[in-house]
């Protein structure tokens, strides 16, 4: 009762902090609720037997990316409420078509046929030995890649962010 | 316990949903492109929440090795589009999407 | 000597090639050996042939080089057909071809284009070749349509002068006429017999027995192609235009063997002719029209080409009475010794004006016998062989012809014997106004006259000697020789013999051939005393002339007639379509189908606004229906 009672609680908190990162006007308000919207989801990869992975959510993108996130506003200096307002129509158009695909997304599964999970769960899968044991064989060559990419965006992330690009 | 044996996997597929919906009305809706970058981290995070759900219903760690991957891809993504975002800034003194409207005729 | 048959046309070919693409990097005097050294190869192939043929049994060979077109039931082979009249063809158009490449060298010395003059001339010699040599007429029109197009770039040689072009398209206009009749016959000719080869055809042909009205039908529409090609009436008037090219070309194509070319293809059809009565009775009337026409012409025409060409068209108009009448010996036996006549007459009037400089009017001429002496009796021997003087080679050809016409029938002789007296006369005007009486040119003319150099006089005299011995292959027998040349025909009109005897006595003959000689001296004796006694010179254009000379000079308005006719409502027709059709239906879809695309995307695009919040809009929209179509 209590995983349930905690699965829930969980749900509410990501949505709620997910739906004020949409709707505050100060973004660094959104850029803080997006942190909360990942704890809450890093709570749930641990309800999922993914405790390897919540931690290194909680370091990628609570660590990692929401803090670049706010040097950047630091840097452009938007803290304030400068957006211009979006007619309501534009608004309420944008509600319209999000929640059109919410119904087609929950109708379309809600058709769908529901999946056979096997009763005997392996809960050891989401330690980082596994994880580790996949990664690294059966994955290697993607993982090699990954560095490729990562060194690319940061050689692009520098060269952008120079002052002048002739 | 853990949440497999009690929750059904569809709720986890509802709450990817929600969450992949509030993401695209926040693209939608703002009009400040640092919110919409950070609308599209939610959603990848709602799409990362649903592998890492299927991951653990089917006893399968593939699924949680390609949100491994996807985080490197979007630590990626995020360093690049924050450069641009610096650089448009820079350029337009705004980070305001309507401003980039040259993409026309 | 068989064997080589297909290094004939082959040897001008490459001579064309070779000329074609090296022509300008060569020298002059290599390209005038290469030139008339592939046309001298060809030659003596093509004697060895006539004497291989002459001499053998086997009169008739087929030379089978590839399988050319084969669908469904058509199946033409490459091939061609040595027989007796294709060798004496061959003989004509390498003999005459050679002499007059060699002239040529001389002629056209000091041209710019030499080089592409001779790659043009041989590959007229090429084209001209595979229209004699095909063993199925398919190849004969290709050679047909190959020596049109050879014609069409001669006579517009000089392309810079715009007259010369006009007179080129209308050549190539005039013969496309006759070529649908000649295409016509062909396509009658494959649905009737099933095959357009010689050989099948004739044998078919043989069973039909005569009167049938297909191979009348057959038989006009080949007449209809010949007709063009020979400048018979009404599809003459391109040829005294063609005389624009240079004279070689004048003298080769447009009197030695191309015209000539309607005649072989009716000789080489003379069964269907023969089954043809009705047919044959066109064939006739219209020579004899033709012959008649371009004779009264000739008569007050003041260039001496322009004289030549309609005396041209008066011969090809006896040739085609020959054959009408069933003389089909006769009539080859005429284009072979006109071959060397008229090639020399036309050579003989290139160096006229080559001497003369540029200069083609009779009446700036006169007395020149002193200063050409050579061209001076060289073509007074042509003259006297186109009049039919005893023993030159014109008497026994003409004589051949107007004797079976007489069998045939009398008025048609009588006719036959006007055309031949003003002939006589015209041609004898012509010398008479060119080399004899006092000069009548500039002074810097007479300081410039000089005869023409070797290479030009050499072939003139070798064409005199032909003209004057050319006569004596075919002696008719009642003068106690022998017909060489109806002995070596034989095989090829052995199927029409049936109808083409004359019954004439020897009295007779000999009285026919007293009448022509007579009216032949009568001829030239009137041309004397008018033009050489009195010194007559015609007079100017913009002078008075009697009605019925202007009627003459004018060359009856036939090219008038023609422009109003057919020319001015075509060009009327062509324009109104051009306003109508072309600029208002035509481009109108055309451009509308243009403007209703741009107007359509400059409409589209209008969507393009360039908002990302729009197109992130649209996405979802799009995500949202293609979701709902795909699952619901």
């Amino acid at each position: 009762m209590i995983t349930k009672a905690l699965f829930i609680f969980l749900t509410f908190l990501a949505i709620f902090f997910a739906l004020r990162v949409v709707s505050t006007k100060n973004p660094i308000h959104s850029v803080l609720y997006l942190v909360l919207t990942f704890f809450a989801i890093a709570g749930h990869y641990i309800l999922l037997n993914a405790q390897f992975l919540a931690v290194v959510h909680i370091i990628v993108y609570a660590g990692a990316i929401m803090v670049l996130f706010l040097f950047v506003i630091m840097l452009l200096n938007l803290n304030k409420e400068t957006e211009p307002h979006k007619s309501v129509w534009l608004k309420s158009s944008a509600v319209v078509a999000s929640g059109l695909l919410l119904v087609v997304l929950v109708g379309a599964l809600r058709g769908a046929e529901a999946i056979q999970t096997t009763n005997t769960f392996n809960s050891n899968i989401g330690l980082i030995e596994n994880l580790g044991m996949t990664l690294f064989n059966e994955f290697l060559l993607p993982f090699e890649l990954a560095s490729i990419l990562l060194l690319a965006a940061m050689v692009g992330a520098v060269m952008l962010g120079k002052k002048s690009i002739k | 316990m853990s949440a497999i044996q009690i929750v059904p996997i569809e709720w986890y597929l509802f709450l990817s949903i929600v969450l992949f919906t509030i993401g695209v009305a926040g693209v939608l809706l703002r009009r400040n492109a640092i919110i919409i970058f950070m609308s599209i981290e939610l959603m990848l995070n709602a799409v990362n929440l649903l592998l890492v759900a299927f991951s653990s219903y089917l006893s399968d760690s593939k699924g949680q090795v390609f949100v491994f991957f996807i985080m490197a891809v979007a630590a990626a993504e995020v360093a690049v589009g924050l450069a641009i975002l610096m650089m448009v800034y820079r350029n337009t003194k705004s980070s305001d999407i309507n401003i980039l409207n040259k993409l026309k005729w | 000597m068989i064997k080589l048959v297909w290094l004939v046309p082959l040897l001008p070919l490459m001579g064309f090639i070779i000329i074609g693409l090296f022509g300008k990097k060569l020298s002059k005097g290599l390209v005038g050996t290469i030139g008339s050294g592939v046309i001298f190869g060809a030659l003596a192939i093509a004697v060895g042939i006539f004497f291989e043929l002459k001499n053998g049994v086997q009169k008739e060979y087929t030379i089978e080089l590839f399988n050319w077109i084969s669908a469904g039931k058509l199946s033409i082979p490459f091939s061609f057909l040595i027989d007796p009249l294709s060798s004496l063809f061959l003989l004509i158009i390498t003999g005459v071809g050679f002499l007059i490449h060699v002239y040529s060298v001389g002629y056209m010395s000091h041209d710019e284009g030499f080089s592409r003059f001779f790659a043009y001339l041989n590959l007229f010699i090429f084209f001209m070749l595979l229209l004699v040599m095909g063993s199925n007429y398919l190849i004969m029109f290709v050679g047909w349509e190959g020596v049109g197009l050879c014609s069409y770039l001669l006579i517009g040689f000089w392309f810079k002068n715009t007259a010369y072009n006009n007179a080129a398209k209308k050549a190539f206009i005039m013969n496309r006429v006759g070529d649908l009749g000649f295409l016509l016959g062909i396509i009658l000719i494959f649905v009737t017999f099933g095959s357009i080869g010689y050989h099948d055809v004739f044998e078919q042909a043989k069973n039909m027995g005569s009167g049938n009205t297909t191979i009348t039908i057959i038989a006009l529409l080949l007449f209809v192609g010949a007709m063009g090609k020979s400048a018979q009436l009404p599809l003459y008037t391109w040829l005294p235009d063609a005389m624009a090219g240079p004279t070689p070309v004048s003298a080769l194509i447009h009197a030695a063997t191309m015209v000539t070319a309607g005649i072989y293809m009716i000789a080489r059809s003379n069964i269907l002719y023969t089954l043809s009565p009705e047919a044959m009775n066109v064939v006739a009337i219209i020579g004899i029209c033709t012959a008649l026409f371009a004779a009264t012409i000739g008569l007050a025409q003041n260039d001496i080409k322009k004289v030549l060409a309609y005396s041209t068209v008066s011969q090809l108009g006896y040739m085609f009475l020959a054959l009408g009448v069933g003389a089909y010996t006769g009539a080859v036996f005429h284009v072979m010794t006109h071959a060397f006549f008229k090639a020399l007459l036309f050579l003989g009037a290139g160096s006229v004006i080559h001497a003369m400089g540029g200069e083609q009017d009779i009446r700036k001429m006169g007395g020149l016998k002193k200063y050409i002496s050579k061209t001076h009796i060289t073509f007074l021997i042509g003259t006297l062989a186109i009049a039919g003087c005893f023993p030159f080679s014109g008497f026994f050809s003409k004589d051949e012809i107007l004797a079976n016409v007489f069998a045939h029938n009398k008025l048609l002789w009588f006719f036959g014997i006007l055309g031949a007296a003003m002939t006589t006369f015209y041609m004898f005007r012509l010398y008479f106004l060119t080399f004899h009486g006092k000069f009548r040119g500039t002074h810097e003319q007479e300081h410039h006259l000089h005869e023409s150099p070797p290479s030009m006089t050499i072939p003139l005299i070798v064409l005199a000697v032909l003209s004057i011995v050319g006569g004596l292959v075919g002696i008719p027998a009642v003068l106690h020789g022998t017909h060489y040349l109806e002995e070596f025909l034989s095989p090829v009109f052995e199927a029409s013999s049936f109808r083409l005897v004359h019954h004439l006595s020897h009295q007779t003959e000999y009285i026919l051939m007293g009448v022509a000689t007579v009216v032949m001296i009568a001829a030239i004796y009137y041309a004397y005393t008018i033009y050489s006694k009195k010194n007559t010179i015609p007079v100017d254009e913009d002078e008075e002339l009697k009605p019925l000379h202007k009627l003459v000079y004018n060359k009856y308005w036939v090219d008038e007639i023609y422009e109003t006719l057919i020319t001015k409502p075509l060009n009327l027709l062509s324009e109104a379509f051009h306003k109508v059709i072309d600029n208002q239906l035509v481009d109108g879809i055309v451009n509308g189908v243009g403007s209703a695309v741009s107007w359509m995307s400059g409409t589209i695009r209008l969507a393009q606004t360039g908002n990302i919040g729009f197109y992130i809009f649209v996405m979802v929209i799009s995500i949202v229906l293609i979701l709902f179509t795909q699952l619901f």
